[in-house]
């Protein structure tokens, strides 16, 4: 492991049972980044997470944070952790909840400063099992980043957030990021990933299928997008060989392709005048529906 | 941003060391919020600390009013006093200790640096507070209502006896709460609770030809000691009573803390 990676999965296999969770996974968290962890259900995203929190033990392969074993004690006091499904106590009131979580860390922040910068302070005095979806996100999000973690790990965290919400918690994670801290992130949001990751990890049936910057991930896909105003119809344009759909909403003609520039010089020369031209490439959500349809 | 900005104000990456100060303010405040959410949750709270006061005062004082035989005065009190800290322990423990496994908090505690053995230390805290409550409130209402003749050293004595017995149970507790599933345990704790206070005779004593069952039930030697500590005529010697009382806790425990560490 060098010096700059403080989590590691080396060929990890783990099962339940007959079911195989994780196929010789490699997975590394480097220093500072934010690393969107993207998959399927039952990829074995949580299994990864489990494990580099010491919480499950592999099968095969290695498991290392920080550089030692997962299961260390010092290692948990420089990670903060926000899981998916958890029901804390319901009568306990937001600050009292990042108040004990605090406790457990040799130098975290005070309540009053967790709750600023989560934007939670409204939510301090409300007791837990009042809270909205939403909230019981939020407040969880406090407890996590209030022990000033070197590694934040983060399952769906912005599930059931509204917009607002969700683009708060994203600007203290790039905050976070600013400040040194690493981040790993599994969500279903592919936007959250495009917005927000340094790198991406698509894992699929348990193994990594792709991993990258968002940039590398949709260069993956080859394809672009066309976008115009023109009298030709879809049926005359999907005839075209380098057309792999075309189609016509309000917007006008919508093609797919695969080379993009020969649809467009295509496009120019039998309609002079198209207007409205537009050609975007494949975002990181198509990116991820091809990369998961190959490996299914 | 000016509000992250403040907080973050401080290098996020510097590692301070856990001083002892800091340690013991973490197990000092996992069992202040132990203690709080569950004198905040009325399904907890109010069985706990009121069930057994009413039932003595219906039972011990109500109907049996008009008993002047000490034996059976300091009988009915001592064993709800039992069956009071029974409570807290067995329910604190086990049912939600097992609602907690399901719903993924445990999970999260040791993902957490939470210092080890910090969430057992509050929830024995807790129970023992709960039995403090209890105990209090019944050496009031026995010695105000009940005609229980002890005098201010035995109500003492008895209090502390009472509530260090909370302990077994606490094991108990922490060993069904690794055991069985959040939705089946409370009615499991219930019938081990009620099945230990029956069978230890802590309302009336068990037909003379099963009365030996007693001897297995940890009830039976708590309110045996409680009775000497009330200066009541009670059954057996003080040595076994503790050493069973003892064994149970240590084997309880020391089986379910290795659940606990294999499980979650």
């Amino acid at each position: 492991m060098n010096n700059d990676c403080l989590a590691e999965l080396a060929a990890v296999h783990k099962s339940y049972g007959k079911t195989v969770a994780l196929d010789g996974l490699d997975l590394q968290v480097r220093q500072g980044e934010l690393l969107a962890v993207l998959g399927p259900n039952g990829a074995g995203k949580t299994t990864a997470i489990s494990l580099m929190l010491g919480l499950q033990r592999p099968d095969a392969g290695a498991v290392r944070l920080f550089g030692r074993s997962p299961e260390s004690f010092e290692n948990r006091r420089q990670v903060g952790v926000m899981m998916q499904e958890v029901v804390l106590a319901p009568e306990l009131r937001v600050r009292e909840h990042i108040d004990l979580v605090a406790s457990y860390y040799p130098a975290a922040l005070s309540p009053d400063a967790v709750l600023e910068m989560t934007r939670t302070t409204a939510l301090q005095n409300r007791p837990y099992g009042k809270l909205s979806g939403g909230q019981k996100r939020q407040a969880q999000f406090a407890m996590a980043v209030c022990g000033r973690p070197k590694l934040l790990f983060l399952d769906e965290p912005t599930a059931g957030l509204d917009i607002q919400a969700r683009e708060m918690m994203w600007a203290t994670l790039r905050h976070l990021v600013d400040e040194g801290v690493s981040i790993v992130l599994t969500t279903h949001y592919l936007e959250e990933a495009e917005a927000l990751a340094d790198r991406v990890a698509v894992v699929n049936k348990g193994r990594m299928i792709a991993a990258g910057s968002v940039n590398e991930m949709r260069a993956l896909v080859a394809r672009k997008h066309v976008t115009c105003s023109t009298v030709l119809t879809a049926e005359e344009v999907q005839r075209w060989p380098e057309v792999e759909t075309a189609s016509r909403d309000r917007q006008g003609l919508r093609i797919v392709a695969g080379n993009a520039e020969a649809v467009v010089r295509r496009l120019l020369a039998a309609d002079a005048d198209l207007q409205d031209l537009e050609i975007r490439r494949a975002g990181l959500a198509e990116a991820f529906t091809e990369l998961t349809q190959e490996a299914a | 941003m000016s509000t992250n900005s403040l907080a973050l104000s401080k290098d996020w990456t510097t590692s301070d060391a856990m001083t002892d100060g800091r340690l013991w303010r973490a197990y000092l405040t996992e069992a202040k919020y132990e203690s709080i959410r569950m004198l905040r949750a009325p399904a907890f709270g109010v069985p706990m600390l009121v069930l057994p006061v009413i039932f003595y005062l219906f039972f011990g004082v109500v109907i049996a009013g008009g008993v002047k035989d000490p034996r059976i005065t300091t009988g009915l009190f001592s064993g709800f006093a039992v069956l009071g800290v029974m409570g807290p322990a067995m329910f604190g423990f086990g049912a939600v200790l097992a609602m907690e496994r399901d719903q993924g908090l445990l999970r999260l505690k040791r993902a957490l640096p939470m210092p080890p053995a910090a969430n057992l230390l509050a929830r024995m805290l807790m129970a023992l507070l709960f039995g403090t409550l209890v105990t209090s409130a019944m050496v009031a209402c026995g010695r105000g209502l009940g005609h229980v003749p002890m005098n201010a050293g035995q109500s003492l004595r008895f209090a502390a006896i009472t509530i260090a017995g909370t302990l077994p149970f606490c094991g108990i507790g922490l060993f069904l709460g690794t055991m069985v599933k959040g939705q089946a345990a409370p009615a499991i704790a219930n019938l081990v609770y009620l099945a230990m206070a029956y069978l230890g005779g802590l309302w009336f004593p068990l037909p003379k030809s099963v009365q030996w069952i007693a001897l297995f039930s940890p009830a039976f030697h708590l309110n045996q000691l409680s009775l000497g500590g009330a200066g009541a005529a009670n059954l057996g010697s003080p040595i076994v009573h503790i050493a069973v009382l003892a064994g149970v806790t240590l084997v309880f425990t020391t089986l379910a803390v290795r659940r606990l560490a294999r499980l979650g």
